[in-house]
């Protein structure tokens, strides 16, 4: 095990008012607080386990009942219900007995989204029991956690946590008295965006190359190592104790009525006071980014908002007042997906932005399906001679009928991610690519944003 | 027709019958096959210890060439192909070995938009380092990165895959470098 990490973290995480009825704190306890990821102060501060020994006196579709009743849906990106989701798992039958696995998807690398690492480095025991308490509905044998490689320091954190729970008789052979087994185990990727899919991260945590699987059969027939899995984001399973012990009509009672509770959004890009805040969904984008995050940091106007990761298509200052949850954010055109803001000003060039998103879309194309590896990277050559004054006339049509032909044609999201950010920069900004391609330079004067020396 | 072959080298694949000179053969250390042998039985299937196994040969031979992955294949008892696969696959991987200190700065576009790609390039002039490659001196390789999850402290640093630096700017750049080279950070796979 290595050393868990000891360097104060200069983020922002609070902001006035948060923490009250209005604001509720569920996710971000304790944040800033380097030991706070022990299980004493879990248990001691923050009710720890209760939920666990609550659930554990419940049967087990009562408890998927309660997670129903909450209306939590998928904080991953996609919003899809989870009580839902947790009831395609088959249950046992006299003729045959399954081994169900959970996953978690710790992933995390949509640009812009970052917030399930404050859950991994702070509260890694309010994962630990949403796993065990997943675990328990579904009556799983074992549970991953899929982190990606890059946190290496959280693994080792995990593994901590994990073991102090196993210490304490939370996993392991008949946890608290119930008869049940469970464990946990962590594993760790090795740099590939794709894994955040979850067929993909599947197949990774079978030691193959992550490349996503044809659909049917779904996870819940057929996941990790064949049997009937259930793969949910961080932020999702860390939501269930909280429904637990408060309740799964309280949960619901905040948020708006098909959007329920809170969810951590994560403010990047131009804005003062970057971070991760905890807001209840529903709540309205210019709130977070001028109320919460101070506006502009540059103190120019704001252009261009991605406000769900940035697989999700731009917003204009017309849409900046949208409310942030899934349905509002589908009726604007864009997507809720994992709640990553990226704010750029009036600087930015749009051109040289969305060049840079492809470049990543077409770095990591896992390339299993054709269009998307070979569509993603004529997008990116595109957009590049458009950036750098070598643009055709035609090149805008040529996107626009590129794009099309990716989107909804692949086996997973990915090659539908990449298209998001252009079809929306071409529809909203416009202008700027035809006065790219017109004068052969930029309509902005803002800093580069593509290193001139890549390798990519 | 018995045409000689080529010796191999560690950044070409093997071609059907070809063969590693025998003084050119790297083995891993009886310690960390049995740290793979263990992985093996930790995972429900012997084949998920693939990546764990191929982290484990790569800190050992400083890189996942031909030698680490042939060996994991061995000791794993899995196909080589397999293991071919899945270390090109992942970024993570090296196939050619890297500097002492390896540094990744993320250019996406959450760092970009606060420095990040102006900070690769500075870096890449410092250590006189082509991007991807490595300094004459052996001591460092400099890549852009995509995304390293820290997008409300970028532009981020990551050093050998493991000590992180946010909210990074020329100073902290030169404390970095400076760290590193004072031996305060820990060289590559140790």
């Amino acid at each position: 095990m290595g050393a868990i990490r000891t360097k104060a973290d200069s983020q922002s995480y609070t902001f006035e008012g948060f923490g009250s009825d209005k604001f509720p704190n569920f996710m971000l306890r304790g944040t800033g607080d380097l030991d706070n990821w022990r299980l004493k102060t879990y248990e001691q501060r923050h009710e720890g386990y209760e939920a666990l020994r609550k659930a554990l006196k419940m049967d087990p579709a009562s408890v998927t009942g309660e997670v129903k009743a909450s209306g939590l849906r998928g904080r991953g990106g996609a919003g899809f219900p989870t009580g839902l989701k947790w009831t395609f798992m088959p249950k046992d039958t006299e003729e045959r007995a399954f081994t169900r696995y959970v996953v978690c998807n710790a992933d995390e690398g949509e640009p812009g989204t970052f917030k399930d690492r404050a859950i991994m480095e702070y509260n890694p025991h309010q994962l630990i029991e949403g796993m065990l308490i997943a675990g328990w509905a579904m009556q799983c044998k074992l549970g991953f956690i899929y982190v990606r490689g890059e946190f290496k320091w959280l693994i080792d954190k995990l593994d901590a946590a994990i073991q102090e729970a196993r210490d304490a008789g939370y996993l392991g052979k008949n946890i608290l008295g119930s008869g049940w087994d469970f464990d946990l185990l962590t594993y760790r990727g090795a740099g590939a965006y794709i894994c955040g899919e979850e067929t993909a991260l599947l197949n990774s945590l079978e030691g193959r190359r992550g490349e996503p699987r044809v659909k049917p059969p779904f996870p819940a027939t057929k996941g990790a190592y064949g049997q009937p899995t259930t793969v949910n984001n961080v932020e999702t399973l860390a939501s269930v104790p909280v429904i637990l012990r408060i309740g799964g009509a309280a949960y619901a009672a905040i948020g708006t009525p098909n959007n329920t509770g809170t969810r951590i959004f994560g403010v990047s890009g131009q804005v003062k006071r970057p971070g991760l805040y905890e807001l209840p969904l529903g709540t309205p984008l210019d709130f977070l980014v001028n109320d919460l995050a101070g506006g502009c940091s540059t103190g120019k106007k704001i252009k261009a908002i991605i406000p769900g990761g940035c697989s999700a298509p731009m917003l204009d200052a017309k849409d900046f007042d949208c409310p942030m949850d899934f349905d509002a954010m589908k009726a604007r055109g864009t997507m809720a997906g994992s709640g990553g803001v990226i704010v750029m000003d009036e600087n930015v060039c749009i051109v040289e932005a969305v060049l840079r998103l492809t470049r990543f879309y077409a770095h990591e194309s896992c390339g299993q399906c054709t269009p998307c590896r070979e569509g993603c990277n004529w997008l990116e050559m595109v957009l590049h001679r458009i950036e750098h004054g070598e643009g055709r006339p035609g090149d805008l049509d040529l996107i626009a009928s590129l794009t099309p032909r990716i989107n909804l044609r692949t086996l997973c999201p990915l090659g539908d991610a990449a298209c998001g950010p252009i079809d929306s920069a071409l529809q909203k900004f416009r202008h700027e690519f035809e006065h790219h391609i017109e004068h052969k330079t930029c309509f902005v004067k803002g800093p580069k944003l593509t290193a001139g020396i890549s390798v990519h | 027709m018995n045409h000689p072959l080529p010796p191999e080298t560690s950044d070409r694949p093997l071609a059907p019958g070809q063969r590693l000179s025998r003084s050119a053969r790297k083995s891993l250390s009886p310690e960390t096959e049995g740290e793979i042998l263990a992985l093996a039985a930790k995972y429900p299937d012997k084949l998920a210890a693939t990546l764990p196994a191929l982290y484990l040969a790569q800190a050992e031979l400083g890189f996942a060439g031909l030698e680490a992955m042939k060996e994991v294949a061995r000791i794993l008892a899995i196909p080589e192909g397999h293991v071919f696969g899945v270390a090109t696959f992942y970024t993570m991987f090296h196939q050619k070995p890297v500097g002492k200190f390896h540094l990744q700065v993320c250019t996406n576009l959450c760092c970009a938009l606060r420095g990040g790609a102006q900070l690769f390039e500075q870096l890449c002039t410092r250590l006189a380092v082509q991007p991807g490659g490595v300094s004459l001196d052996g001591l460092w390789s400099v890549e852009e990165a995509e995304c390293l999850g820290s997008c409300g402290t970028g532009p981020c640093l990551q050093v050998n895959h493991e000590v992180y630096e946010e909210f990074l700017d020329e100073t902290r750049l030169d404390a970095v470098i400076e760290a590193c080279m004072r031996g305060a950070v820990p060289e590559w796979g140790k």
